[in-house]
């Protein structure tokens, strides 16, 4: 089962926090600020590893699952993603499905957290995320779907090695309709605007930051380790799709994709910075409008 | 010469935009419509030649059509000439509901009716698909200022839900066209040209699928021009708001027009043996407008929308007649003119009531016989006429539909017919003769003598009428016979 | 070729799915005017390179039309009809995106049930044609203001040009600039109309527009 290259895990591991660096550093350069040096979230992690946590006395053993639970199914799906031209630790037929639901399982041990500590604050983030993940979902399965039925083959690693020039060259439609999907699911799930606002505690408008607003000490490092693994789990199916020079030789693959990731960075913080955030009742528009434009890949 | 019949229209129209003097204007317009008339009825005599490398050229169909709308121009214009002599000495104060408006500049009403009139002549003269297309939709266009002339809000959204409705149901029937062309094309894909003619001699060759799908694009298309239903929804709002010379032409001649779209197609569909399927279409949307308007002329208060449903009606006969086939279709195309001739006069003669009684509601209207006498005789008479008895033109036309029917078997589609002409006899029958006997109310004033047209055009419709319905020239029924052959 | 063809009819969709969720009358109005340039470059590429002057003509001064002028004469009617900006529909966006994918599930149905012979280049193309009509309805019938249902009206004639493309009709030059006329006036007259109705009623609501109608008794 194990047939892949460990790399992209160790990659992933290592560089994850680094993409969320660049994300706040392109935003603060277009704001005309210096921002934080870029591996500020390396040493941010290790302060809240060595402070102590704090439970509310209304919470009970799920809320201290949570974080464990999410960061490891973040961690086991990535073992699932190939990057640049590199297999992924393991493939096999279907593993997309299981990538799917390993993020599901993360998310509903979030919620359940969230809901544990039994304030209506943390309910209504966590209704607001279920319902946007619930739009979410088809539009990436189906974005998939239509990347399968492109390439021909079933498990992410074969397909995402497949996607070459010359796919691009003749199924441009398909594929550019399914990054666009694919990218606004990137964006939703990630809690970046236009969906939500990372940075905002404003109660009108968060829903990723009310979930993990009660969290402290290592279970936060987690949560923030997690977040940041999840947003390069989803760039590197982006850039798989998006980055199709497959030249053979390991690290020239290799270094495009790390160079593909950091455009996707910079791109994302350009995006963050020009753009507002939607009203939320435009968000499952926004959602329905992916689902649609997967759909069309699927269909043509 | 052909190509004058559109070309004299349209150069009058662009200028009597710029005319300033009414009285020259008006010149204009009586002087464009009886040449018209006369290069119109040379045509019987010496058939013109085509022009445009065929596309327009007049068959026994277009010929009648044309000169339908030709004579039904120059009666309009007449009326017209002294309506707007009388509209230009009043103050507008709107009958319903009071307010001030004024109106359209005489200009533009003058300019978009023979417009209107060269449209309409391209409709008819026009063999080559497409083109007829451009020109129903350029009739469209010319017609929906003239709803707009009396400046008021009802008039306005009478207008948009003509101009909205119609565009769109054109829309559809150029995708008609463009199916036909699909079904036409021959298999090494090059394409026989969309004339008429072509259409007919490659008619066996007609993918059948493409064409019956190109048919019912049509029929909905140009349907909804014609009026049936359920199509119909602008026509009750747009030929009650609009002048009486504006609805005269528009139930007279455009809806003839349009039903001239369905009628190709129906020739196409007839040469290629693929008459059954677009005969039951015929007879439903037939039936079903029939129905349809006498639901609503029942209790209808308002006279003028009455006579409006009332042309939905008889669009519907005329489908029926078509769908027949056979000797409803000679019925049919006599209809037409019958029918032209009848709603022309009665909506001119209405006009006349609007103007002395000052209220389109049919209950308050009475006595029509001792203050407009030649009006009010006129009213009965169209309204005898318009509901099919003898000794008036439609009863001819409809009987023929009524025989041909029992002959060819259909014994449902005949008294589903029957019955429908029945209802819509005693719904019409008893607000219009309510509204000629009676005594007038103190406040109603004739109609002033020197507007002697008014009185005069529709006495001789009339009489035209009446003609029809004793005695159909031969030359007339050679004509009918010559366009009901192609139609089956 | 083909995969130019196939990229402007994917784009050709993608507007028809602006013109659907778009809350806002100019982001509507742009839609069309992108749907009429890429009309006209769809009708180019489709001439596979034999290109002669009436050939790029026509469809160029048809872009030119509907992509600039048009669009120019619906701004100015926007702005002198002095209407709130939102286009407040009689079913909500999402109602609307959803019925605009099912328009499309219908239209890549119907593609495939009409066989044309000879094929058509792309599988997309009729299709695409189809959807955009449909979507033109859609907006015809799910829209209140009077200028959205004009953009609804073009929306289904470009539709149905797009199907004229597709099946690679050759139309004389005469019709086709008579088509383009007749659309071209067509939306000039119901721009006047709307300034009228906009003065009239202060407002540009077709949905209140109802003094005439009748009861059936």
């Amino acid at each position: 089962m194990l047939s892949g290259s460990i790399l992209p895990l160790i990659l992933a591991a290592v560089l994850a926090p680094l993409m969320q660096a660049v994300i706040t550093r392109t935003k603060s350069v277009m704001a005309g600020r210096l921002g934080q040096p870029l591996l500020q979230p390396y040493r941010d992690l290790w302060k809240l590893l060595r402070k102590g946590a704090v439970y509310s006395s209304t919470t009970t053993w799920i809320f201290q699952m949570g974080p464990p639970v999410g960061l490891a199914s973040v961690l086991v799906a990535l073992a699932l993603i190939p990057f640049g031209g590199l297999p992924a630790l393991s493939a096999f037929s279907g593993d997309f499905v299981l990538i799917a639901y390993l993020m599901a399982v993360g998310r509903f041990f979030t919620v359940v957290a969230a809901l544990d500590t039994g304030s209506s604050f943390e309910g209504m983030g966590a209704s607001r995320e279920v319902t946007f993940s619930a739009l979410a979902e088809p539009a990436l399965f189906l974005g998939l779907a239509a990347l399968v039925r492109q390439t021909g083959h079933l498990s992410l690693s074969p397909v995402l090695a497949s996607v070459s020039t010359a796919t691009w060259m003749h199924a441009a439609p398909i594929l550019s309709l399914t990054l666009a999907g694919l990218i606004i699911v990137f964006l939703a799930e990630n809690a970046r605007i236009p969906v939500d606002d990372p940075t905002t505690h404003l109660e009108l408008t968060m829903i990723h930051e009310v979930m993990v607003l009660d969290h402290s000490g290592p279970d936060f490092a987690m949560i923030q380790y997690g977040a940041a693994l999840k947003m390069w789990l989803f760039a590197a199916i982006i850039i798989g799709v998006a980055v199709p020079w497959r030249l053979g030789n390991r690290w020239i693959d290799l270094g495009a994709a790390l160079g593909g990731m950091l455009v996707l960075g910079i791109a994302t913080g350009v995006i963050e910075s020009s753009m507002a955030r939607l009203r939320l009742l435009r968000v499952p528009q926004l959602l329905l409008v992916a689902i649609v434009l997967s759909a069309l890949a699927l269909a043509l | 010469m052909i190509v004058l019949l559109i070309v004299i229209p349209a150069s009058a129209g662009i200028v009597a935009f710029f005319v300033e003097s009414d009285r020259l204007r008006r010149i204009l317009l009586l002087s464009t419509a009886i040449v018209q008339t006369a290069l119109s009825l040379a045509t019987w005599m010496v058939s013109p030649a085509p022009a445009l490398t065929g596309w327009l050229a007049e068959d026994a169909l277009g010929r009648l059509i044309e000169t339908l709308t030709s004579i039904l121009f120059l009666a309009a214009c007449f009326y017209a000439v002294a309506y707007l002599r009388e509209e230009r000495r009043q103050t507008h104060s709107d009958f319903e509901e009071g307010f001030l408006f004024s109106n359209a500049r005489e200009a533009s009403f003058t300019a978009c009716l023979l417009f209107f009139l060269a449209a309409m002549t391209l409709v008819a003269v026009s063999q080559q698909l497409a083109l007829l297309w451009v020109a129903v939709e350029a009739t469209t266009l010319a017609s929906a200022p003239l709803i707009y002339f009396h400046r008021h809000h009802r008039s306005l959204e009478a207008a948009w839900k003509y101009l909205l409705i119609c565009s769109v149901g054109i829309a559809l029937a150029l995708l008609g066209i463009f199916f036909l062309v699909v079904a036409a094309s021959n298999p090494d894909g090059s394409s026989v040209p969309l004339m008429v003619q072509n259409l007919r001699s490659n008619a066996h060759h007609l993918n059948a699928p493409w064409f019956k799908a190109a048919f019912v694009l049509l029929l909905v298309g140009f349907g909804t021009k014609m009026g049936l239903a359920p199509f119909h929804t602008w026509l009750p709002d747009a030929h009650s708001e609009a002048p009486s010379v504006a609805s005269a032409l528009l139930s007279g001649a455009l809806l003839n027009c349009a039903f001239l779209g369905i009628l190709r197609a129906q020739e196409i569909s007839v040469a290629g043996g693929l008459a059954a399927f677009s005969d039951k279409l015929l007879l439903v949307f037939g039936l079903v407008s029939m129905g349809v308007a006498a639901a609503f002329i029942s209790g209808q208060t308002d006279y003028k929308r009455m006579l409006a449903y009332s042309s939905v009606e008889h669009m519907g006969i005329l489908a029926v007649g078509v769908g027949l086939g056979g000797a409803a279709v000679f019925g049919a195309v006599l209809h037409v003119i019958n029918h032209a001739l009848t709603k022309a006069m009665l909506f001119l003669v209405a006009g006349n009531l609007l103007a002395v009684y000052r209220t389109k509601n049919s209950a308050e209207v009475s006595g029509a016989l001792s203050v407009l006498p030649v009006s009010g005789v006129l009213w009965l008479v169209g309204l005898f006429a318009i509901t099919g008895s003898p000794p008036f033109g439609p009863f001819l036309s409809e009987f023929t539909i009524l025989k041909a029917a029992l002959d060819h078997g259909q014994i449902f589609v005949a008294i589903v017919y029957l019955t429908l002409l029945a209802v819509i006899m005693a719904a019409m029958a008893a607000p219009a003769l309510a509204m000629a006997q009676g005594t007038p109310g103190a406040h109603v004033a004739a109609l002033p003598a020197r507007a002697l047209a008014l009185s005069v055009v529709p006495a001789i419709l009339g009489i035209a009428v009446l003609v029809m319905g004793i005695y159909v020239p031969p030359v007339l029924t050679r004509a009918l016979r010559e366009a009901a052959h192609v139609l089956g | 070729m083909i995969q130019l063809i196939n990229s402007i009819l994917v784009l050709l969709v993608l507007t028809g799915f602006m013109l659907l969720s778009s809350s806002r009358l100019s982001a509507c109005i742009r839609a069309i005017a992108i749907q009429g340039v890429l009309l006209g470059v769809l009708a180019i590429s489709m001439q596979d390179g034999q290109l002669s002057a009436a050939g790029v003509l026509f469809p160029l001064s048809s872009a030119v039309v509907k992509g600039f002028v048009l669009p120019w004469l619906l701004f100015r009617a926007m702005r002198e009809a002095d209407t709130v900006r939102e286009i407040e529909p009689l079913i909500s966006y999402n109602l609307s995106i959803i019925a605009g994918a099912a328009a499309l599930g219908v239209s890549l149905w119907l593609g495939h049930r009409l066989q044309l012979s000879p094929q058509p280049r792309s599988s997309l193309l009729v299709p695409a044609a189809f959807f955009t009509s449909l979507v033109g309805m859609i907006v015809i019938a799910s829209r209140r203001k009077a200028l959205t249902q004009v953009l609804g009206y073009l929306a289904l004639e470009n539709g149905v040009y797009a199907f004229g493309s597709a099946v690679a009709l050759r139309l004389p030059i005469l019709v086709e600039l008579g088509i383009l006329l007749d659309v071209f006036v067509g939306v000039f007259v119901m721009g006047i109309a709307i300034f009228h109705i906009s003065r009239e009623f202060d407002h540009i609501d077709t949905d209140k527009l109802e003094a005439l109608a009748d009861r059936l008794s």
